[in-house]
């Protein structure tokens, strides 16, 4: 069995042939595209640790089938820096101590992306503690076996707060 | 995994036929199948691949004041969506404190009616399961029981059904929209699901093929936007099934109740819903003891099915109480940020 796979990985083309559809998202990206910043961690859709955007929404990666997602824009970790300058994000979780073994970064900072978009598109507020609790609910599909929960909450916090302040200025 | 055949259904019709094969299961999102299947507890032999049939995405309001949900519509779409927002707030409270935002973004409406039950055993090939292999035996039974049922339960089968959205939905009487060989019906939320009975392996009135296509919020379900709530009970504050959760929704006239819609969540292998509980509101003074006695009556009959989940009873009586009591006090114009949390306090984001 082949089947042709067409997906565009941060802004690239790129066609795959999979001779097995049982291949995950998760797998295509890792061992096919070699694009091992999205990590396995449970296989399960339990960790986070595989998070990438797909369409621009946050989904695991494990637990969807990549000939499912013919077509699909796909953005993982790797696509998020331009050249040495860090994704806003990324910068934050450095500045606020959001990680300390590392594994779950990647699936972290995809997951904060992607809500801090949800957060604008619904016109949510990011300036107060209820903000505070909704960061934490939002971003519980992504665990941190190190316990690193507080300096992440930070991180996502400052960097919602400074994009809807970059915003507010452009508006 | 086993390996299976993919096919990519562009027609309703095609799907229904190429699903009926045996073996072969429907694949949306794949959020509960494909983690099945990695578990070997589902082994199909086809899946058949729906998420390109059009006209299965969209909500739509209809000209009669019913809300048609297409079966490939998003949780998180469903939840922000504007009109459900508004009209429907314990369906959108319902779907944001149910699993990740991941998930959410990923799972679809129909998909979340036919997930399958967490129960532990089940979750687990080497214990015996009536569901996964009839006549096998329950090792449910006898076990770690804590998150098992104590309503509808059978000595073949103690599992609950997980869904949160199922309980609001149930709770206004939603109908659930087939597509089968012979052509198109409709059934009621509360006949979709099969207490285990004898045959815990049938889960659905689904016959083999069939195609949920929609889930339809009657028009009568508009009138309960004011007072609505979904209450959920679980070990973590977010990213957790219920141990027990309530949607309770109600009409208030001059004081008095006007007319009031009740489910329970996570007692049962499907939404639980009893009549006598909803008659017990009507025209009553909203008040804790007539919040007590549709409690009691909507958790009449219920037993047990393990000494580990004899306090589910209680707690369910309580959670409804509460449900009642918030109901009572308002939709919150804003969703609070933990949403149908008790330990909530915050409103958070704008509800539509």
């Amino acid at each position: 069995m082949s089947i042709p796979l067409r997906l565009t990985v941060n802004g690239e083309r790129r066609d795959l042939v999979l001779e097995d559809p049982r291949v995950t998202l998760l797998d295509a990206l890792r061992e096919r595209l070699h694009l091992t910043g999205s990590k396995k961690g449970c296989d399960r859709g339990q960790c986070g640790a595989c998070t990438v955007l797909v369409d621009g929404r946050r989904i695991n990666a494990c637990l969807a089938l990549a000939v499912s997602l013919d077509g699909a824009s796909v953005e993982t970790v790797e696509g998020l820096a331009n050249g040495d300058a860090l994704h806003p994000v990324q910068a934050a979780f450095i500045a606020h101590d959001g990680f300390q073994c590392g594994f779950c970064t990647p699936g972290q900072i995809m997951s904060a992306v992607g809500l801090i978009r949800e957060m604008r598109e619904a016109g949510e507020s990011v300036g107060d503690a209820a903000d505070v609790e909704r960061v934490r609910e939002g971003m519980s599909g992504n665990l941190c076996r190190c316990g690193a929960y507080a300096g992440i909450t930070e991180a996502v916090v400052a960097a919602a707060r400074a994009e809807a302040q970059a915003g507010e200025k452009a508006a | 995994m086993n390996l299976f055949a993919y096919t990519r259904a562009a027609s309703i019709a095609e799907a229904v036929t190429a699903a009926a094969e045996p073996g072969a299961a429907y694949l949306a999102a794949g959020t509960n199948l494909l983690d099945l299947m990695k578990g070997g507890i589902a082994t199909p032999s086809r899946l058949v691949d729906i998420t390109r049939l059009p006209g299965l995405d969209a909500v739509e309001p209809q000209p009669d004041g019913s809300t048609r949900i297409g079966a490939l519509v998003r949780n998180s779409d469903l939840a922000r969506n504007a009109h459900v927002a508004k009209t429907y707030p314990m369906v959108a409270e319902a779907l944001l404190a149910g699993a990740s935002a991941q998930l959410r973004n990923a799972a679809t409406t129909a998909g979340n009616l036919l997930q399958r039950t967490r129960c532990a055993y089940f979750y687990d090939p080497a214990s015996p399961c009536n569901k996964r292999e009839p006549g096998a035996g329950c090792q449910a039974i006898g076990g770690a029981t804590r998150i098992h049922a104590v309503l509808g339960w059978s000595e073949h089968c103690i599992a609950t059904h997980p869904s949160d959205l199922c309980v609001p939905l149930a709770a206004l009487g939603a109908q659930v929209e087939i597509a089968e060989a012979g052509g198109r019906r409709t059934v009621p939320i509360g006949d979709f699901h099969r207490l285990p009975s004898d045959h815990p392996e049938r889960e659905t009135v689904l016959e083999p093929g069939a195609l949920v296509t929609a889930v339809i919020l009657p028009p009568e379900a508009a009138a309960f936007s004011g007072h609505a709530r979904y209450l959920k009970v679980r070990d973590r504050t977010s990213y957790a099934f219920a141990t027990v959760s309530a949607a309770a929704a109600l009409t208030l006239e001059n004081g008095r109740i006007g007319a009031a819609r009740l489910a329970l969540g996570g007692v049962a292998l499907k939404p639980w819903r009893v009549a006598e509980a909803e008659d017990a509101l009507t025209g009553a003074t909203p008040d804790a003891e007539a919040f007590s006695k549709a409690a009691a009556a909507l958790v009449a009959g219920a037993k047990p099915s393990g000494p580990e989940n004899a306090f589910k009873i209680e707690l369910a009586r309580r959670t409804v109480v509460r449900a009642l009591t918030l109901a009572q006090a308002g939709t919150p114009a804003r969703m609070p940020a933990l949403p149908a949390s008790p330990f909530s306090h915050a409103a958070g984001a704008l509800h539509a």
